[in-house]
């Protein structure tokens, strides 16, 4: 099998990359820590990877709003490249942070393809930072990221989540591609409510991704929830199940996703 | 408005889509406008770009970077939307020189986007419309100046038009000043000293005057600051450190060192040879593996907090990192902790003292401060605690931790003679000068406006560039020596890092922020995010290549000499020539008087509650007191997740809202090899008796830790003194007792002191109608313990697991109700402090580690404030069942002097349910594995008292089996998550 060649891109504030290189190597990738000045004064090396994973972090303090300082740094030289890497079947995952700067970059949703942003990500509906665990479920069949009905446990842990399209048209185009990937459910399935929904998303939008499948963008941690020992009730379930301390965390499903896709093209 | 070179960009989000901002700023400002309403308010952010211009770079600098197509509205001609007749415009900016951390990331993003502009200003404005008349500016900028600025740092003004000229200081011309001292009496002396704000007492300046007399000339201004700077009590601990002779309790007896024979001794009589290094470096370091150690220090940030909450903390989360970042060569920080002590949130406006924030507004910039600067960092703030007391109310107490790991190859470090001084971080402006001094000093009612300049402002993205940058220099075997810049800033760093050997700094050289600094201000300004190291001159250009990569400045400042001398110059000309010698040992030593009296310990039982569910009312009164209550509002804030390592989270249970006894991490990703965190501190035991308040706080660390599995006994712990004026016999006395506890408890635990931190003179003089009011917080002891855990998937956590499964108390039960929270919350007062017995401790401690090792134990939950009761409850709501037990079964002990303490009205009952004995624990067993735990507990007294139950409520019994309460788990847990649960906004 041919090794995945995996880029996670950091910057100043990136700070979410050390778990993203462990999830991308769990799953079977060959992930490399690469700043992204290097790749914008080379962006003929983009050309190498099949996978570009954005982590999650506060880059550049998220002056001005969430990833707008990345995503303006990356549009003149890196994003095609980018673009023409993803044509090519490479795939790409924004966590958090990330998925904010794919947003601003407009990579997505990219319903247009001229790349100008239709969708943002504004501030919780709390006004505040929040750090906890949400149940989500992956509601497309159509992200290489992802398989339908997948239910993942997962921390997020953001002060700007609640994602908002342009206008409705955007909204309808997305939901006739597919591209609404992931929504927050309550803890026993179903319609949540907050904190289940912890920013205030219409719709429960927790990740959504680009028309090809191969973009998906995501503001949960499954990163952060790749070990036996990652979720909050493990110890709650461990002793009853001695097996269970030997099982992934449900976030590297997502991660083994994507390599297998990877892998695929 | 705006000039032909500055363009004014104002953003605010489109009509319909929520503002939290604006919703938030409302709430905030209508608390202060004397009952007038606000029916309408926007936010607007604005950004003031020097040397842009308005017709062509502005708009593509608001179309391209500045404003959200999707969701916001953009203008560079005023206001979004304009501003309608009646409505009011607040703006809030930042004063001149005062550091904006959004600066540099604006400008970066600008200049991606092919715009230059000179320099950026935030601002923040708020367009309002009161119910009825507009409120007027005298009213707006009260409620602003309450509500949503801080004066110290940041203007208001009212009305739309705003003077936005940029304030362009003028250049420095250099002009040596010396001070003349030679010829001074004692009385000028004293009067020096306090004029340039350089905390020395009499003695300390007659030996500064002396140095120079002998030398034949005066120092220069940089001299005697630096001398100042380095003979502070936060630099030098001259009180803990210094001589004492002590009365009370045992006797009289002195110290020469009060720290090296209290706690430092018990660290070398240990001995433990895990401990890589202790007491000498910025963090005491342990071993973690063979191939890692693991570091922790614990910082105080006290009175920047008080004066700047957001800033100050914010800046002490910074300090800390860069204190474990300069540890040995450098390492990593992995995890954050935070205690924080305040006046209760609830305290009436007409009780704060004039010159002092309202404690809630404290609380709230405290917590915000330490959230924005730890969560960009990319560190975990997972262990922590919240304390409150009306003494707090002039003195709030932050307490910043981090752990760090660091290769074990990399924790010895050493300038040598030649290596190059290399700055690496952020620019040098006037932010903070006189910090290390001006936290020596008491705070007064004067502090806000006299001590504007102590404030610093933290940008943590510069310090993660910085910390991204050292280790990787680190790694690439670049550096020699590391340390970081704090209190003294390049004066402190240098002076410690060239101790042994001799420094040569050209203060030119220091990059500024803005021009205009002398070289004495240069040398000690305590601007953030600055690290000092030594570097081979021939590694220079591999450490600047590093840099460059990273973003970050890095300025070659001097070299590290073999003369033992600090040699500062400035274009040229020497400005500062001191002896190393006489700045680290020249401080001449002062003996204090120290002397405690033990307060009366009468006690009396509140009356007995008059009806059933009596004991039920006082549970709840103590899960809903302040510092027993849910801290989740603070915990939600913190990113607790971040670096992916985290196995035991601060809340733990079905619900997530249980708290837990420590928190886990672990620090190499993917390993489960682990690292568990814990404190103990309770300030309300230290009035009655400061060395049982300190044995409590040893204790109750290591409890914690023992409650999540990790080993008590391979544990390292950190002392932390927040106290009065130590200058004040009584203070000195209870400090006295505390460090003898702390030798004590650490001797018999057999758990090293690896580092600590004091921060003295916490009291506050508020001027009241009757005279000035001294105000002294309470002496404030924290420990923490860091301990590795071989294993994580070991651990447990204190939610209740399974009905059916029995509920075992473990440890002895005894009616010491003083300083409890039944105390605090029936309005009891005195009473017997609670003993920590070591050797009963340590049996218990090292049988409930046992038992959690070797898989028998489902929850785990230390007693501690509010007793079994409370820890039963607790371990109830958080597992969502309910507990059956009868405390009668409890390991019991009268008080030994008579059980004056259990009185005559039958009050046992009361003390098994809320007495506060320490070195206790509930255990929840299978049944099948109670004799195998009952056999791990051998020697220590323990008793199974009750069961696990599907009914969801917490019934427990008393003597002779009678009901003592019966209470649902969701009213208790709403009770323990009500009071915070909006940050103290009721």
């Amino acid at each position: 099998m041919s090794a995945v060649r995996a880029v996670v891109l950091r910057t100043a504030g990136t700070n979410c990359d050390a778990e993203a290189m462990h999830a991308l190597r769990r799953a079977g990738a060959q992930p490399e820590l690469v700043h992204l000045r290097r790749l914008v004064e080379k962006p003929e090396e983009a050309r190498g990877y099949r996978i570009f994973c954005f982590p999650g972090g506060f880059s550049y303090g998220d002056d001005i709003a969430s990833g707008v300082v990345f995503a303006v740094e990356m549009r003149a030289r890196l994003l095609p490249a980018i673009r023409a890497s993803v044509a090519d079947g490479a795939l790409a995952i924004g966590i958090c942070n990330g998925f904010q700067v794919l947003a601003r970059a407009g990579l997505l949703p990219d319903t247009r393809g001229d790349g100008g942003p239709e969708a943002t990500l504004l501030h919780n509906d709390s006004g505040r930072f929040e750090c906890r665990w949400v149940r989500l479920e992956a509601v497309t069949d159509r992200c290489a990221w992802l398989s339908r009905g997948q239910v993942i446990e997962c921390p997020v842990a953001h002060g700007e989540g609640r994602f908002i399209v342009k206008d409705e048209r955007v909204r309808e185009r997305m939901q006739a591609a597919g591209q609404f990937a992931l929504r927050y459910t309550a803890p026993g399935g179903g319609k949540p409510a907050y904190p289940a929904n912890p920013n205030g998303s219409p719709d429960d939008i927790a990740g959504v991704c680009d028309p090809t499948g191969r973009i998906l963008g995501l503001m949960p941690h499954p990163e952060r929830n790749v070990e036996a020992w990652h979720h909050p009730h493990w110890t709650r379930r461990s002793q009853s199940n001695a097996a269970l301390l030997e099982t992934p965390g449900d976030g590297l499903a997502v991660f083994e996703n994507g390599v297998r896709a990877a892998r695929a093209t | 408005m705006s000039t032909a070179t500055t363009t004014f960009v104002q953003v605010s989000y489109r009509s319909g889509i929520a503002d939290p901002a604006a919703g938030d700023a409302r709430t905030a400002l209508e608390a202060h406008l004397r009952g007038r309403r606000i029916a309408s308010l926007r936010f607007v952010r604005g950004y003031v770009l020097d040397g842009v211009d308005p017709a062509s770079g502005g708009p593509r600098a608001m179309r391209d970077v500045l404003a959200d197509p999707v969701a916001e509205d953009g203008s560079v001609t005023g206001i979004p939307g304009g501003v309608a007749p009646g409505e009011e415009v607040l703006t809030v900016l930042r004063r001149a020189g005062v550091m904006d951390p959004a600066e540099a990331s604006c400008r970066t993003a600008l200049r991606a986007a092919g715009i230059e502009c000179a320099g950026v200003r935030t601002v923040r404005q708020y367009v309002l419309r009161a119910d009825g008349a507009p409120l007027g500016a005298d009213l707006l900028r009260e409620a602003a100046k309450k509500a949503l600025a801080n004066d110290v740092i940041e203007e208001i003004h009212v009305g739309e038009h705003l003077d936005l000229r940029t304030p362009h200081p003028a250049p420095y011309r250099f002009q040596l000043v010396t001070v003349p001292l030679r010829d001074l009496s004692d009385e000028r002396l004293v009067a020096l000293s306090k004029e340039r704000t350089l905390s020395l007492t009499l003695l300390e300046m007659q030996a500064v005057q002396a140095f120079f007399r002998k030398e034949g000339r005066d120092p220069t201004d940089a001299e005697l600051e630096t001398i100042a700077q380095t003979w502070s009590e936060h630099c030098k601990h001259k009180t803990l450190t210094g001589e004492v002779r002590f009365r009370g309790p045992g006797g009289e007896r002195t110290y020469r060192n009060l720290l090296k024979e209290t706690v430092f001794e018990a660290t070398r009589r240990i001995g433990r040879t895990d401990c890589l290094s202790v007491f000498r470096d910025n963090a005491g370091v342990i071993a973690f593996d063979d191939e890692y150690g693991v570091c922790m220090k614990v910082e105080t940030h006290n009175h920047p907090s008080a004066i700047e909450p957001y800033g100050g903390a914010g800046t002490g989360i910074g300090g800390v990192i860069r204190d474990v970042l300069g540890t040995g060569l450098g390492a990593k920080p992995v995890l954050n902790t935070d205690v924080f002590c305040f006046a209760p949130p609830d305290m009436p406006e007409g009780d704060v003292p004039k010159g002092c924030l309202h404690p809630r507004r404290v609380m709230h910039g405290v917590v915000s401060g330490v959230r924005d600067y730890g969560n960009r960092m990319g560190i975990p703030t997972a262990s922590g605690g919240l304390f409150f007391d009306e003494r707090y109310v002039g003195n709030p107490i932050v307490y910043c931790g981090t752990v760090g790991l660091i290769p074990r190859k990399y924790v010895e470090k050493g300038a040598r003679p030649g290596d190059r001084i290399v700055a690496i971080g952020g620019r040098t402006g006037r932010d903070g000068i006189h910090g290390a001094t001006f936290s020596s000093a008491e705070l007064h009612d004067e502090s806000d406006v006299v001590s504007a300049g102590a404030v610093q402002i933290g940008n943590a993205i510069e310090e993660k560039r910085c910390l991204d940058a050292m280790l990787r220099a680190r790694d690439a075997g670049l550096l020699h020596g590391a340390t970081d810049c704090g209190a003294g800033g390049f004066s402190s760093a240098v002076g410690e890092m060239g101790a042994e050997t001799g420094a040569e700094v050209d203060l030119e050289k220091a990059p500024l922020k803005y021009p205009g600094l002398s070289y004495a201000e240069v040398w000690i300004s305590e601007a953030q995010e600055r690290m000092v190291v030594a570097v081979a001159p021939s590694d220079i250009a591999a450490l600047r290549a590093i840099c460059d990569g990273e973003g970050v400045e890095m300025t070659d400042l001097g070299r590290f000499t073999d003369t033992g001398r600090l040699v500062l110059r400035f274009e040229g000309t020497v400005v500062g020539d001191l002896p190393m010698e006489f700045l680290h040992d020249g401080l001449p030593r002062t003996p204090r008087d120290a002397e405690w009296a033990a307060p009366p310990t009468a006690w009396t039982w509140p009356a007995p509650p008059a009806a059933d569910g009596g004991h039920g009312a006082t549970l709840h009164r103590i899960l809903g007191s302040w510092n027993v209550c849910s801290k989740e509002w603070v915990i939600r804030q913190y990113d607790h997740e971040v670096q992916g390592g985290s196995a035991v989270k601060p809340l733990v249970g079905v619900r997530n809202d249980g708290p837990g006894d420590a928190c886990v991490v672990t620090p190499v990703v993917g390993s489960p090899r682990g690292v568990a965190v814990s404190s103990g501190m309770n300030p309300r035991l230290g009035d009655l008796s400061p060395y049982d308040m300190a044995a409590n706080a040893v204790d109750e660390a290591l409890r914690n830790l023992a409650a999540v599995g990790a080993d008590p006994f391979r544990a390292a712990l950190l002392d932390n003194f927040s106290w009065g004026n130590a200058t004040r016999k009584d203070r000195l006395g209870s400090l006295v007792l505390a460090s003898e506890a702390l030798r004590d408890a650490a001797i018999a635990m057999g758990t090293p002191f690896v580092s600590g931190k004091d921060s003295l003179n916490n009291e506050f003089t508020a001027q009241t109608p009757s005279g000035p009011r001294l105000i002294t917080i309470p002496s404030t002891m924290l420990v923490s313990a860091f301990g590795v855990v071989d294993d994580v998937r070991r651990c447990v956590t204190m939610d209740a697991k399974e009905p059916g499964n029995l509920v075992f108390v473990v440890g002895i039960t005894r009616p010491e109700m003083g300083g409890s929270h039944f105390a605090l919350v029936s309005g009891a007062a005195g009473g017997t402090c609670p003993k920590v017995r070591f050797d009963e401790a340590r049996a218990a401690l090292g049988a409930v580690h046992r038992a959690i090792a070797a898989g028998l134990v489902r929850a785990c939950h230390d007693a501690s404030e509010g007793g079994l009761a409370a820890a039963l409850a607790e371990s109830a709501f958080a597992g969502g069942f309910g507990i059956d037990a009868s405390l009668v079964h409890a390991p019991w002990e009268d008080a030994a002097d008579g059980g004056a303490d259990v009185g005559a009205n039958g009050a046992r009952d009361e003390a098994l349910l809320f007495s506060e004995s320490p070195s206790r624990f509930v255990c929840e067993v299978r049944t099948g594995d109670a004799s195998a735990f009952r056999e791990a507990m051998a020697g220590v007294p323990h008793a199974a008292v009750g069961r696990v139950t599907e009914r969801p409520r917490l019934v427990l019994r008393g003597v002779r089996e009678r009901l003592l309460l019966d209470e649902g788990i969701d009213a208790l847990r709403d009770s323990f998550t009500r009071p915070l649960a909006r940050g103290g906004v009721r």
